[in-house]
């Protein structure tokens, strides 16, 4: 903890020390950090120290807001705080956000506890009440805490930006501060990261259809297999999910299955498919979509409301159809291949 | 969810109500609003919008829920059964870094 932490204006006395006093608006490296951090640069490395901070002038009555490390929410929580006398404990959730942190355990009881005790918190406040986002509670134990740590835990709200109203109203949580939502704009801001976290698998993979479709059709229908490919994995990774709500079905697998049968039927509009042999087309609606299905099924991962039951029993029933798909597809080409 | 729905009949969301000292840790922690208070003890309102998180089950202290808790993410299943399979030089850690 030094002078260089993002926001900081001075240090501010907090018990028997003292701690950086926070600056409640974002610069634009604040933004442009979380900006690339959207974008999976840097992504790993994007966190503040844990420990206590400022917000406004603080006293002993001022009530203790708990966030994770990851800086996005940092900023987030520091920023819906602004013109309010908080404290604010930063639990080292290793550049976590808090959801994923509390899903791993760092944003737990016991980095929590333990947080409390390193900033010597009970001597910079005289109540004993921690304010935690309520999507820590996957990682957190409340009554462990308290048993451990003297300290309540109150489980406020799932958004920063509700904070202030929560505050206001005496620390009371309306139904709506409980609500999850996953609106257009939530599943886009998590497309860049989705995009890049793609590429590195799916580099080897295009590169090895290009040259088995080069060795077995020469290089434009190795383009067009290539190219294809590329466009039934953005359809799985970027389409599906935002399109999510209209596509139809409950199941991630045959949510992808349907934007793949789309997308392969523009794809072969596009790429001058009518050319195309009869096992050559029927391939492509087996593969294309199989792999989209693949994509959007692993989306699963980023929503707000799929279960671990529910993916294993898509990933049961799903992957061997997907996989005897690909199987297909290739059998399909190499036989026709063969035969023509 | 508004909106949204997953698979129905998969959930492994239990909770006796029994053991349950009507405190209302669960209502609080659920962000898909499952519980609910009657007659002072906690009732499964709405089990399928479970999505297993655990929250509920870690912060009730009369220890009166169960769900198998985890993160549905397929490349982080995959992971965790390549792990468990010995695939040699595979220690992944699973989605979300």
């Amino acid at each position: 903890m030094n002078d260089k932490v993002p926001g900081f204006i001075r240090w501010y006395p907090a018990g028997q020390g003292q701690v950086p006093q926070l600056s409640t608006s974002l610069t634009a490296a604040d933004r442009l950090g979380a900006c690339k951090a959207r974008w999976g640069i840097n992504r790993m490395h994007y966190l503040v120290p844990a420990g206590l901070y400022a917000i406004g002038a603080p006293d002993a009555e001022a009530p203790v807001v708990v966030t994770a490390n990851y800086k996005m929410s940092f900023d987030l929580v520091r920023k819906a705080l602004a013109g309010r006398n908080v404290w604010l404990l930063v639990l080292e959730t290793f550049g976590i956000n808090v959801w994923c942190a509390a899903g791993k355990g760092t944003f737990g009881t016991d980095e929590l506890v333990r947080r409390v005790a390193a900033t010597a918190l009970s001597g910079v406040v005289s109540h004993r009440r921690l304010i935690l986002p309520i999507l820590g509670a996957p990682g957190v134990s409340a009554h462990q805490v308290k048993r451990r740590s003297g300290f309540d835990v109150a489980y406020a709200a799932i958004r920063a930006d509700d904070l202030p109203e929560y505050l206001d109203n005496g620390g009371r949580t309306t139904a709506s501060m409980r609500e999850l939502s996953f609106n257009w704009y939530e599943r886009l801001v998590l497309v860049p990261v989705e995009l890049v976290l793609v590429l590195k698998p799916s580099l080897p993979v295009a590169l090895i259809l290009y040259l088995a479709a080069w060795l077995a059709a020469g290089p434009g229908a190795a383009a067009t297999v290539v190219a294809g490919y590329a466009g039934a994995v953005f359809t799985g990774v970027a389409a599906a999910p935002v399109l999510l709500p209209l596509l139809p079905s409950r199941s991630f697998a045959v949510k992808g299955g349907a934007a793949g049968l789309v997308y392969t039927f523009l794809f072969r509009l596009a790429a001058g498919g009518e050319g195309w042999s009869l096992p050559v087309t029927l391939a492509a609606f087996l593969a294309f979509p199989a792999v989209t299905s693949f994509y959007t099924l692993n989306f699963t991962g980023c929503t707000t409301y799929t279960s671990k039951s529910g993916v294993k029993k898509e990933m049961r029933l799903g992957l061997p159809v997907l996989g005897g798909a690909i199987l297909a597809a290739l059998l399909l080409v190499t036989v026709g291949r063969m035969l023509s | 969810m508004k909106g949204f729905r997953y698979l129905e009949g998969v959930a492994t969301l239990e909770l006796n109500r029994e053991l349950c000292v009507g405190c209302g840790r669960c209502i609080e922690v659920c962000p898909h609003q499952v519980f609910q208070l009657e007659e002072k003890r906690a009732l499964l309102a709405d089990r399928e919008a479970c999505m297993e998180c655990g929250a509920c089950a870690l912060n009730c202290p009369a220890a009166a829920i169960n769900v198998d808790a985890g993160v549905g993410c397929a490349s982080g299943l995959i992971n965790e059964w390549l792990r468990e399979k010995r695939i040699p030089g595979f220690t992944g850690s699973g989605c979300c870094g």
